[in-house]
């Protein structure tokens, strides 16, 4: 049975990465990355032999393992389906290609081997979360991801990064508010396993449709609380605000776990628990405004970035929030299809920055007043970097939503969708389609065109080949994406029909993104004044500082110094009270013997009487 | 009883009859071997008591009911059933292991005498582990107790030793009086000695109005065992006698006479005083459970709450045995559970805890010997820097400490969660309870110890601790004992003991 090759889907990255563990002593750079991307690729392998395995038997099965968790009635299972496979595929995919990517990138860096095991360590836990049969392996799949997102965005924990915190407090940051979602998700299992007897995605989606009617309390709370946890790994509203800072981490991090894979998480849970979301308008209509919202929000702020890399991290959650949205639509087709398009482009985008980065710090000697990350000092790099240019081009006209690349079909199914659902929506995703354009195009124009604006800039020089064909790979995918036929596959998972082109919608939303790239060249990044809200994000950081985090810090030190004060006092006088009856206890040991004569005696006499008592009661 | 056979009889006696040959050996060996010689009758005994130890192990020869059915044989006087076959396991492996501990011990392991005495005492302790009989109860406690005297004193002219075996023998000699005088009234009041014969008298109707004689009988009986097992208060001599004697013979005692004590005292109030016996409206069981958890409370609370404040690690470790007693009599008191899995569940755990107990306290008191040979000290301050000096040394004793703490991986933490376990089953939570605030604070000066061995610093850093090729088989196979009856060997030791008490109860005339 061709199904059995699941399992080797996540032993290869496991295998990859207790090999570099293992030899962590001997292997120099670049073996780790060889071994790690043979891992990466492998996987990719096996992930495609599932996908031809679901040819002769389209339904999937579940792989079982073995009995992990008996009480709970949890195995060690994995469930090869449609909407597995296609994760698999995208992870294991993309992951080989940021892998191979990363070889290059990390070069000559002090932690190459652990970057790469941490790389593998995040495959396994991505997939381990896709391919969960139940709950519980999916939550400690979303945890490890939780952890290896944590680990790598503090990969240089002891650098500062560009914002003028230190790397390490974004990685705690990310972690923190990750937390909260974690928190949302754990609840919702908690009242699952209570209420429907089971954590088995098959058993508790048969017991839901079973039980629950629609707008059922149970299923609202529930759906509320995947939720919950969908705005933490997904970064919505409230929760978005680690993403931008996770950029702290090297660039194929970024792009392999915080625009491709990780972040996406909370769409596959929700197209996952789809029964959940179907069974409770309310949380449908909650993410749907969440996710338009989110959208909008961070395609504003988008806008006022300078940071190449985080106008690509603020573009991730409004993009994200499309496709939030789309899921709270129903239409999941839709969602998954841009997810998929969006890991290709935005992974390009990544990377194609990444090797801007690249370049340009090998070009600079001395940064004066920028960092290379600052697109106030790039500029002109079309000439000097032509590849990383025209992949750049692709994945940004892409983002941009024109056709025929891939993001122009998969935004425009939303767009479909919410037009046929909800006007307000609609008009909401049409103008970040418009922002979005807005900001891409005055990226592209201020990074690759005009002239180098700093020293660094004039003497970059492009990437190695090792980083510019996963770079070609990506806009490959990206240029061809929409025509794949992945649309149509996932709307046979989801049982959707394509919705019919309106040629109308897909008019409207091209000149708009052209408008918003002609916007662009009328308004260039660099000239004018950037308006204060959109630089700081709309105070929103500063907004939960002062909101949440200062008041947590109060609360601590008070529960510190009452530790140290009140409680340490009460502990001492405890120790002190335990010595001194200790003391006193020993003083029964004279060591004299007709004083233990005399004890002995009195404890005979004291048991007799009360056997004389008791014994006439 | 019945028809006496000889054939089927001997093998109830067979390890004391191989103690016996082994003694002899012992001492022909003492005369012929000259002095520097004398430490090869420590390889004999040990290798002796060893092979007798794995004998019931062997499978097809476990106990057999003898011709009349029941376990007794020997008039009576012996009871040979699976129970009494793991506690002399115990004994056995704890006098081997004894024998070799001594071998390196200055003014002991040379002299042929001490490996002797030795014998004397296991073959006394494996002899009350199987009696049956208030006669041989006494005979066999003798035995035990008069060699003990003897080695307790070996150290002829070390002032400290001498008044130990003398405190000892006091001691021994006062609780021995008042258990004999307990043993006379019983006998005068039913005319038997054989524990199950009293039981079936005093079941009858002559006793309605008796109680109160019958309760006093008791108690003095119980003074007798409280002396043996160091439970409070009948523990005045422990800490004295424990860091006088040489150190061998303190790892000896605080095992082997210590888990053959409470064989004997299980078994007797099991016989003696069963579930069912009711004098007057007296409930007679619930006398003893009630007391058997008194002595429990203050045993667990007073040894953790003195050893806090020792400077001597001997001493430490009395007071710390003095506390494991109190933990061992949760289970006895646990007796009283209603169901007869209950009961046998408890009587395993004591049986579970004193196997883990021996090996524990065996392996802390081999590094102990070590460590006081090579540096003359017995002072917990000393133990600094053992970490830097003999980091195996450490590693062995912080296993042996942490067992005795009930921590997991080492076998001391099932013994605890047995323990808790019975005493919870037998509707005993509240003393379950103060077990476990017991084990909270006993863990305090365990693990100050380990934290001397490993923060702490010396000067004699650089001064490895000298360990013999003997000692490290000692270490090794202890340290092995104790991990493994805490991970796998657990239950399958625990469902032995289940099983030997299940032989216990078994042809007890209306018990269950």
């Amino acid at each position: 049975m061709m199904f059995n090759l699941a399992l080797f889907v996540i032993l290869c990255p496991l295998a990859g990465l207790c090999l570099n563990l293992a030899g962590s002593r001997w292997l120099r750079a670049p073996m780790a990355g060889i071994i790690a991307s043979i891992a990466a690729a492998a996987s990719f392998f096996f992930a495609a032999s599932q996908l031809i395995a679901l040819q002769t038997q389209p339904q999937g099965t579940i792989v079982v393992l073995g009995d992990w968790l008996p009480l709970l009635g949890v195995q060690w299972a994995l469930q090869v389906d449609a909407l597995s496979v296609t994760m698999m595929l995208l992870v294991t995919g993309v992951g080989t290609l940021i892998h191979v990517y990363a070889c290059g990138y990390m070069r000559g860096d002090a932690g190459y081997t652990r970057f790469f095991v941490y790389l593998n360590l995040f495959l396994v836990a991505m997939l381990l979360l896709v391919m969960a049969d139940n709950y519980v392996l999916l939550f400690a799949g979303w945890e490890g991801v939780g952890l290896c997102s944590y680990l790598l965005i503090g990969f240089w924990f002891d650098k500062a990064n560009g914002v003028g915190t230190r790397n390490s407090d974004a990685a705690r940051k990310a972690f923190v508010v990750n937390r909260i979602g974690d928190v949302g998700l754990l609840l919702a299992l908690l009242l699952l396993y209570v209420n429907l007897g089971s954590l088995n995605f098959d058993a508790v989606f048969a017991q839901a449709a079973a039980t629950l009617s629609a707008g059922a309390p149970l299923a609202v709370v529930i759906a509320l609380l995947l939720f919950v946890a969908v705005t933490g790994k997904s970064a919505q509203i409230p929760l978005f605000v680690w993403l931008p800072d996770a950029m702290a981490g090297p660039t194929p991090v970024s792009a392999l776990i915080h625009a491709a894979t990780m972040v996406t998480a909370g769409v596959y849970l929700m197209a996952r628990s789809q029964v959940f979301f179907d069974l409770a308008p309310l949380a449908q209509n909650v993410a749907v405004l969440v996710g338009a919202g989110t959208a909008v929000l961070a395609a504003t702020i988008a806008v006022g970035q300078y940071d190449i890399k985080r106008v690509l991290a603020y573009s991730t959650i409004s993009q994200l929030g499309f496709m939030v949205a789309a899921a709270g639509l129903g239409a999941y087709a839709a969602a998954l299809f841009h997810l998929i398009t969006h890991a290709f482009f935005k992974a390009l985008l990544f990377l194609a920055a990444g090797s801007v980065i690249h370049g340009v710090e090998h070009g600079q000697s001395a940064t004066g007043l920028y960092s290379a990350q600052d697109m106030r000092a790039l500029g002109g790099l079309r000439r000097r970097m032509p590849v990383t240019f025209a992949t750049f081009l692709i994945g940004a006209l892409a983002l941009a939503g024109l056709p025929p690349l891939a993001g122009f079909f998969s935004k425009d199914e939303i767009l479909a969708a919410a037009l046929a659902e909800n006007t307000l929506v609609c008009a909401l995703l049409a103008l970040t389609v418009l922002l979005t354009a807005f900001y891409v195009g005055r990226q592209t124009l201020a990074v690759f065109l005009g002239e180098a604006r700093s020293e660094g800039a004039a003497h970059a020089h492009e990437s190695p080949a090792v980083m510019t064909l996963p770079l070609v790979g990506l806009a490959l995918l990206t240029a061809f994406g929409g025509f794949m036929g992945i649309a149509a596959w996932l709307g046979g998972v989801f049982g959707e029909h394509t919705p019919e082109a309106n040629v109308w919608l897909m008019g409207g939303a091209t000149l708009l993104a052209l408008a918003g790239i002609g916007l662009a060249w009328r308004m260039p990044l660099v000239k004018g004044r950037m308006p204060c809200a959109l630089q700081n994000g709309w105070w929103i950081d500063t907004l939960y500082g002062w909101l949440i985090v200062r008041p947590f810090q109060w609360l601590g030190g008070q529960l510190a110094r009452f530790d140290r004060g009140g409680l340490g006092w009460l502990e001492q006088r405890l120790a002190a009270g335990v010595r001194g009856a200790s003391w006193l206890m020993s003083k029964t040991q004279t060591g004299q013997l007709n004083w233990n004569g005399v004890g002995i005696v009195a404890a005979l006499a004291l048991v007799l009487a009360a056997a004389v008592l008791g014994g006439g009661a | 009883m019945g028809e006496f056979d000889l054939l089927s009889s001997l093998p109830a006696i067979a390890p004391e009859i191989g103690l016996t040959i082994l003694i002899f050996v012992a001492v022909l060996l003492d005369s012929f071997l000259h002095e520097s010689q004398r430490k090869g009758i420590a390889y004999v005994a040990a290798l002796g008591m060893a092979a007798l130890a794995i004998v019931p192990i062997i499978p097809g020869w476990a106990p057999e009911p003898g011709p009349t059915g029941d376990y007794l044989f020997w008039g009576g006087m012996i009871r040979h059933d699976a129970l009494a076959q793991i506690f002399r396991i115990m004994v056995l492996a704890s006098g081997a292991l004894t024998c070799l501990m001594a071998v390196d011990a200055k003014r002991v392991g040379n002299k042929g005498e001490f490996y002797t005495i030795v014998l004397v005492a296991t073959l006394g302790a494996s002899l009350l582990s199987a009696s049956a009989d208030l006669i041989m109860v006494f005979v066999a406690l003798e035995t035990l107790s008069i060699a003990l005297y003897c080695l307790a004193a070996f150290k002829r002219n070390d002032s400290k030793s001498t008044e130990s075996g003398m405190k000892y023998f006091l001691f021994g000699a006062f609780s021995s009086a008042i258990m004999l005088y307990g043993f006379s009234l019983l006998y005068g009041f039913t005319g038997q000695t054989n524990l199950y014969a009293l039981a079936q008298f005093m079941g009858t109707e002559a006793f309605a109005n008796n109680a109160v004689p019958v309760l006093a009988a008791m108690v003095m009986v119980i003074v007798g065992f409280g002396f043996k097992i160091s439970a409070v208060p009948f523990h005045f001599w422990t800490p004295d006698v424990y860091e006088g004697a040489p150190t061998p013979v303190t790892a000896f005692l605080s095992v082997a006479s210590k888990a053959a004590s409470f064989a004997v005292m299980m078994r007797f109030f099991i016989a003696v005083f069963p579930n069912d016996l009711v004098i007057g409206d007296y409930v007679i069981q619930n006398f003893w459970v009630q007391f058997m958890a008194a002595a429990a409370v203050i045993s667990m609370t007073l040894g953790n709450v003195i050893a806090l404040s020792q400077k001597n690690i001997k001493r430490l470790l009395a007071y710390s045995s003095i506390a494991q007693a109190g933990y061992v009599l949760m289970g006895v008191a646990a007796l009283q559970a209603t169901t007869p899995l209950g009961a046998e569940r408890a009587v395993a755990s004591v049986g579970f805890y004193l196997f883990m107990y021996t090996f524990s306290n065996l392996l802390a008191f081999a590094v102990i010997i070590l460590f006081s040979e090579a540096t003359g000290s017995e002072t917990i301050a000393d133990l600094a820097g053992l970490n830097r000096r003999s980091p195996w040394l450490a590693l062995t004793l912080t296993i042996a400490l942490l067992s005795l703490a009930g921590v997991p991986p080492a076998a001391g933490f099932f013994g605890k969660f047995y323990l808790f376990t019975a005493a919870v089953e037998a509707d005993l939570v509240w003393l379950a309870m103060i077990g476990v605030l017991n084990a909270i604070v006993g863990l305090y000066y365990y693990l100050v110890v380990i934290k001397v061995m490993y923060v702490d610093r010396s000067e004699d850093e650089d001064k490895p601790i000298p360990t013999s090729q003997t000692y490290r088989w000692v270490l090794g196979v202890a340290t092995l004992a104790v991990i493994i009856l805490g991970t796998v060997g657990a239950q399958v030791i625990f469902e032995w003991a289940v099983q030997g008490a299940g032989t216990l109860f078994a042809l007890l005339p209306g018990v269950f």
